[in-house]
């Protein structure tokens, strides 16, 4: 096999690993804290990518306000449902938990039918983005370098804000045990609601970078990534922020590698590789590579 | 307590009473409505089949839409004629191309290639609990999607099988929804339907009890997806079309918010869900084509009726998690009981 091409697989890997890793961090925060897996995250994705598209055909604001703004609106919006709907359900069992954020999943995609059509549109990015580079027979353009770099970026200080400040070691001690951190003086629906905030403005990075790399965004284009890096998160560990990047990278380049070496007539079933090693992993390694075992209580 | 024949008499009574409001709506209302009628048949099923997988065993799966999903095309490709097979699916292989079979072992058929996969999947998945249970058949609804898209040879991939013959009718459809009834209330009232709802209610207090648990979900899973292929199938040949949209996540959503409306462990709970959450969406369904009310016109609404849906089921969640029902069961004791009631009171 040609070395070239394997690399090029490799930096397309890794390009769509950001994304899922972004996506896959917001799921396994508010895992971690609520135990719940939040279904309607995909759709905050959608959501992040329609108000940069507003943002940017406005044409005023510079590339970065416009990425700050879309992240302040998803953070507002996954506060606002986590106020709403999860709130509520706080002592609820966890499938009542699940079976709400896939309703909220349909209500947000059917929100966005009645108010942006179900049309595609055409996600437009400055000339800039398009251009290629050659480096030893690998081309990569100027957005799988901005995906890669915001993406480790935010991982940075994700990682920085969860260890050295104290809204992160609260976030930490919620994740341990809710309630304990509670009795210990910890607002849990402050430190809830940061939590939602957090993984929907990433979201919302996820999803501009999803519209700069396929050019076009939809209201439904948020559910199977959302579901991808669901998968990713339970790859790597759901629960655990490091997990979920690890998870996020190796499912991007599996599901690449599939379709670059996969003879041609098999590439239409990626989807469906991508759940069975969902399920096989589920199986082997129900903690997912770097997730630590959850003792059960009888 | 009202006696055992009474009651079995009062049932029958209340079949036929049943079965000659049907055949009299079949004679009056319009073909509009009679598959409306059926829908509430088919449905009925679907989410009682589902209830007694996610609601009495506690067996929480998402998967409901691929068991029919399998069913519908199994049917389908045994019942559709000779003639129209081989124009439509001229790739088929030779045993499959040349059997044309009459409607019910079709439908049989696909029930049990539906179990059969359900077995398949049950083994492995059953072993998880709780959400990651939800997500593996969830994932398993994905594959059969894909498979389906996939397999031009046999489904035509996209664009699906058309041109079946509507052999469903309302007879069919309510004699196989009494039948799911009857035989999900069989099981919830033997030592299986208690195993299972001990199952739900602790799983290692269960097991150390000497129920054997991956026997019990098995049974319960492969019970639901047979009904649920069998569903499918009677769906297929109502519409006469199956394309692999028609069973994809919004269908097993839908089924899910039917069930937990109506309550999730209960058979009374699945029928209401079902009927109140199939006439609804329909009713519904005029605003997405815009109408007019009293001279204000409403524009066309696209999504609403999904918009509707989840609201409910939101707030049904938070203010009546156990749904409309809840966990009670219609029981012919209700009448008596109330009687019992106002006799006491009067003599006090």
């Amino acid at each position: 096999m040609d070395s070239t091409y394997l690399l090029q697989q490799i930096v397309n890997g890794i390009g769509l690993g950001s994304i899922y890793a972004l996506v896959a961090i917001g799921f396994s925060i508010t895992y971690s804290i609520l135990r719940l897996i939040n279904f309607a995250h995909g759709d905050i994705l959608m959501i992040g990518s329609y108000c940069a598209l507003f943002i940017f055909l406005s044409g005023k604001v510079p590339l970065v306000v416009g990425l700050l703004l879309a992240m302040g609106f998803a953070a507002l919006i996954g506060m606002l449902v986590e106020r709403i709907a999860y709130r509520p359900l706080r002592t609820a069992s966890e499938e009542s938990m699940l079976i709400t954020s896939i309703a909220l999943s349909i209500l947000i995609e059917n929100l966005g039918i009645l108010t942006v059509s179900a049309q595609p549109r055409k996600f437009v990015f400055p000339e800039v983005f398009a251009k290629n580079h050659e480096l030893a027979g690998v081309t990569f353009n100027n957005m799988t370098i901005l995906t890669v770099g915001v993406a480790v970026l935010l991982m940075i200080l994700l990682t920085f804000f969860v260890k050295n400040t104290r809204l992160g070691t609260a976030m930490r001690a919620c994740s341990e045990n809710i309630g304990v951190a509670r009795l210990m003086g910890i607002d849990i629906n402050i430190v809830v609601a940061i939590a939602f905030a957090i993984g929907s403005a990433l979201a919302a990075v996820a999803g501009i970078m999803l519209g700069g790399q396929y050019g076009r965004i939809d209201p439904l284009m948020g559910f199977i990534p959302g579901l991808k890096a669901f998968v990713a998160a339970v790859i790597g560990g759901i629960g655990s922020i490091p997990g979920a990047v690890l998870g996020g990278y190796l499912l991007g380049l599996f599901e690449i590698l599939l379709v670059g070496f996969l003879p041609i007539e098999y590439t239409g079933y990626r989807d469906a590789f991508v759940f069975i090693l969902l399920i096989l992993v589920l199986l082997l390694r129900p903690n997912g590579i770097l997730g630590s075992a959850e003792g059960r209580k009888v | 307590m009202m006696n055992l024949q009474k009651k079995k008499l009062y049932t029958l009574l209340a079949l036929v009473a049943l079965f000659v409001i049907l055949f009299i709506c079949n004679m009056l209302l319009s073909p509009y409505h009679m598959r409306i009628i059926n829908l509430v048949g088919i449905n009925i099923a679907l989410v009682v089949s589902l209830n007694l997988t996610n609601g009495f065993c506690g067996v929480f799966s998402l998967g409901h839409a691929g068991f029919m999903a399998v069913g519908a095309y199994v049917a389908a490709i045994l019942s559709l004629p000779l003639v129209k097979k081989a124009i439509i699916l001229p790739e088929l292989p030779k045993w499959l191309g040349s059997v044309e079979l009459s409607f019910l072992p079709s439908l049989i058929i696909g029930g049990l290639v539906a179990a059969i996969c359900a077995l398949i999947i049950g083994y492995p998945v059953l072993r998880l609990r709780g959400h990651y249970l939800a997500v593996a058949t969830l994932g398993f609804l994905v594959v059969i999607q894909v498979v389906i898209t996939q397999l031009q040879d046999f489904t035509r991939g996209a664009r699906g099988i058309n041109g079946l013959t509507q052999y469903t009718n309302t007879w069919w459809v309510w004699i196989f929804t009494c039948i799911t009834i009857y035989v999900v209330w069989r099981i919830i009232n033997s030592a299986y339907g208690r195993g299972m709802m001990a199952i739900r209610e602790d799983d290692l207090a269960a097991e150390a009890m000497g129920v054997n648990l991956t026997k019990y979900r098995l049974l319960a899973f492969c019970v639901g997806a047979f009904f649920a292929g069998i569903g499918g199938a009677l769906w297929a040949h109502l519409i006469t079309v199956v394309t692999p949209l028609s069973f994809s996540y919004d269908r097993t959503f839908s089924l899910v918010v039917m069930s937990v409306i109506g309550g999730m462990s209960s058979i009374t709970g699945g029928v209401v869900g079902a009927s109140l959450m199939t006439l609804v969406p329909e009713l519904l369904r005029n605003l997405e084509v815009g109408i007019t009310v009293g001279g204000i016109s409403i524009p066309p609404l696209y999504g609403i009726s999904q918009i509707v849906l989840s609201v409910v089921l939101i707030i049904v969640i938070i203010v009546r998690p156990k749904g409309i029902v809840g966990s009670r069961e219609f029981s012919w004791n209700l009448f008596k009981k109330k009687k019992w009631n106002t006799m006491n009171q009067m003599e006090n």
